[in-house]
């Protein structure tokens, strides 16, 4: 056990993160709560604004390969968000 | 049968199969009747709400959802329906609404009288409105108004108010009562709120923030009112072929009016009628015609004076106009009435 | 490329149209969940919504069900003419503070004894949002609003409204529970309430009710990640969350 420990946190990553999530941003409004449920911290405040005004919120692992991805695709970020901008995928 | 068990009993065969009321005098037995009646028809709902106010709104309810509907009540919780009925108007609901009115304003007393007059027929909510008003003056009429307002009601989209008052309410006549409707037979409304199975979802609302849509929307109703107007004016005119002076009344005030015009009649005056049934369309051009033939005209009330502007507009000013009222709830006999309407003849010269 | 599914989406019973509320108002979250429910539970065919007056007045423009307005508090008073029509659909209706503790009481109140079988949302956010954020019966003792300036005082304007409190004890109500959607964990909760409610309704057991402790960051004056915080440390004090009453007895759903 404690000699694969090192070898299982990274099967266990690799697995978990098949997550990907969409953000529309002219939906967003820049509320701040789905930047505040991430587990990961996979979520910022763009600083271009959208068609409303608002800098909305953006998924920092756009257009990262999957091996690069920390995204589990767990939702938190979608359930919480009021906009209904954002849309999850998982593999 | 009594005028309040009629209204009732006429509303069930017109296919009434919803009554939300509450209590008040003196149409109490109206939801006694109901809560009866409908327990024994198939579908039959009836509800004594909370207070006129929650009553109004089941109304609204039922009607979005398709039922002939109805509620009744007198004076003060007419004055708390005003909103409910405001919406009904403004979102094309049918519904029939009876008051029985009773002596005010405040709680007045529960004495029949005809000061709700305005309040029905100015719309008596907010916005511009107007609802069909009929004024029944027997318990026969109360049974054949009630029944044709539910027809106009679905016919137009529009509430229907029956103005009675305490004393028609009361009353004990002989009556034909109409036969029974069958609601499979009843023309199928498209336009309500049943769930969208099969359909594209609807929504009704009275909430029109852009003001060019709510312009558009006044516009509308009020050329719903024009038909109605055009179509659903309702009056009785009697003794006119010779009469120098013409009585106008409307409801209870109508029917002491007219024996008061037979005694005066078999004393040699010339006098005549005009009952207006529906109020609301206001027979003017009716009433104006008149005026070719006859100068004088004596509107008795039983309040201060609230038909007797509708009767001044349809004279244009032509002709002379005098006022008889009595508020708070006197009933005047007919000997009593014909003492004052003769000595107004004698006293003006009139034939 | 990996093959991903789509997990979240927006759901069928919500029009594609963007909300008007504010960012972070708890209207948004409410809309969406119900909508989600509507599709879970197959109920887009015969549901029927009745809106309140206030920000939610609009609602008719973001579900796609029938959906017919009511007068400010006259929720439930419509809600029941409706149901004893068409007893076979599921009648709700969506109602604020102010619409349904103030001028709505009666209505509600009655509507809970008789036991109509309709479901109620009840959108608490402690103020009177529309209008401009003046005081409701469910402002706490402190809170500042534009009609309890320096914050709401016991002598001056009264003590709150639990209203759900209030229901549980009436007779004909069968589930009443608090909910709030100030977090994920809290917006699933909320879900499942609104679900039971539906259900219960459907079953016949009588009167639901599902409060939901709600944000209003625009009239609360704070950021929404704030406005969320605030409802947990301040707002669920006075409003603890929790199932209130269920006569359905099962174990299941109690969280």
């Amino acid at each position: 056990m404690f000699r694969f420990r090192g070898t299982d946190e990274i099967n266990w990553r690799k697995l978990l993160a098949s997550g990907m999530i969409e953000i529309d941003p002219e939906l967003c409004k820049d509320c701040k709560l789905c930047i505040s449920v991430c587990p990961h911290r996979l979520i910022a405040s763009s600083d271009r604004m959208n068609q409303k005004g608002y800098y909305p919120a953006f998924f920092v692992e756009r257009g990262l390969k999957k091996e690069g991805r920390k995204c589990t695709g767990c939702s938190l970020c979608a359930i919480a968000c009021p906009e209904i901008a954002i849309e999850v995928y998982r593999a | 049968m009594r005028g309040n068990h009629v209204v009732a009993e006429s509303a069930v065969r017109a296919g009434c199969r919803f009554y939300f009321g509450y209590p008040i005098t003196p149409q109490n037995e109206v939801p006694e009747y109901m809560s009866e009646r409908l327990s024994k028809v198939e579908g039959g709902v009836f509800i004594q709400a909370e207070s006129e106010v929650a009553s109004i709104h089941m109304v609204i309810g039922a009607s979005m959802a398709g039922g002939r509907v109805m509620t009744s009540s007198s004076g003060p919780g007419f004055s708390l329906k005003q909103e409910g009925i405001s919406f009904l108007s403004a979102l094309e609901l049918p519904a029939v609404i009876v008051n029985m009115s009773r002596g005010g304003p405040g709680l007045g007393n529960i004495a029949p009288a005809q000061s709700d007059y305005f309040q029905a027929t100015r719309g008596g909510g907010h916005g511009d409105y107007r609802d069909i008003v009929l004024a029944p003056n027997s318990c026969q009429e109360l049974a054949d108004l009630t029944y044709r307002a539910f027809d106009l009601a679905d016919k137009y989209r529009t509430p229907v108010i029956i103005l009675g008052d305490g004393m028609l309410g009361q009353m004990m006549e002989p009556v034909e009562l109409p036969p029974e409707v069958q609601l499979k037979k009843l023309p199928h409304k498209d336009w309500t709120l049943t769930g969208a199975k099969g359909r594209p979802s609807r929504f009704l609302r009275s909430l029109l923030l852009d003001p060019f849509e709510e312009e558009e929307h006044n516009w509308k109703l009020m050329r719903k009112y024009e038909r109605i107007t055009k179509e659903e004016v309702r009056l009785e005119i009697s003794f006119a072929d010779d009469a120098k002076l013409m009585v106008v009344a409307f409801g209870i005030a109508a029917r002491i009016a007219k024996g008061a015009i037979k005694r005066m009649r078999d004393e040699g005056l010339k006098v005549g009628l005009i009952r207006p049934i529906s109020l609301w369309p206001f027979p003017y051009k009716a009433i104006h015609e008149l005026t070719k033939k006859i100068r004088h005209f004596f509107v008795f009330e039983m309040n201060m004076g609230q038909m007797l502007e509708d009767v001044k507009l349809a004279l244009e000013g032509n002709g002379e106009v005098h006022f008889y009222g009595r508020p708070g709830g006197i009933i005047l006999t007919p000997l009593e009435i014909s003492r004052v309407i003769s000595s107004y003849y004698y006293q003006k010269k009139i034939g | 490329m990996i093959l991903m599914k789509k997990v979240f989406c927006r759901p069928k019973s919500l029009k594609k149209t963007p909300f008007h509320y504010c960012p972070g108002c708890g209207h948004s979250l409410l809309h969406r969940i119900i909508g989600e429910v509507i599709d879970e539970m197959n109920l887009q065919e015969r549901i029927i919504g009745i809106p309140p007056a206030g920000c939610a007045v609009l609602a008719y423009f973001y579900f796609d069900i029938d959906m017919g307005e009511a007068s400010h508090g006259r929720g439930a008073a419509l809600a029941t003419g409706m149901k004893r029509a068409l007893p076979d659909r599921v009648i709700f209706t969506y109602q604020g503070d102010g619409d349904i503790a103030a001028i709505g009481t009666a209505e509600t109140i009655h509507a809970a004894s008789r036991g109509e079988n309709i479901s109620t949302i009840f959108v608490n956010n402690g103020v009177y949002g529309m209008t401009g954020g003046q005081m409701a019966p469910t402002t706490i003792l402190g809170q500042s609003t534009t009609t309890s300036p320096g914050g709401r005082k016991e002598r001056r304007d009264g003590l709150p409204i639990n209203l759900s409190e209030m229901l549980a004890v009436a007779k004909g109500s069968a589930y009443i529970e608090r909910t709030a959607v100030n977090s994920p964990a809290n917006i699933l909760k909320t879900k499942r309430a609104i679900a039971k409610a539906f259900r219960v309704q459907i079953e016949g057991y009588g009167f639901s009710l599902v409060e939901v402790l709600s944000p209003c960051p625009t009239n609360w004056k704070m950021e929404p990640v704030d406005a969320c915080k605030w409802i947990n440390d301040v707002m669920a004090v006075h409003f603890p969350l929790g199932v209130l009453k269920d006569v359905t007895g099962d174990r299941k759903d109690a969280h």
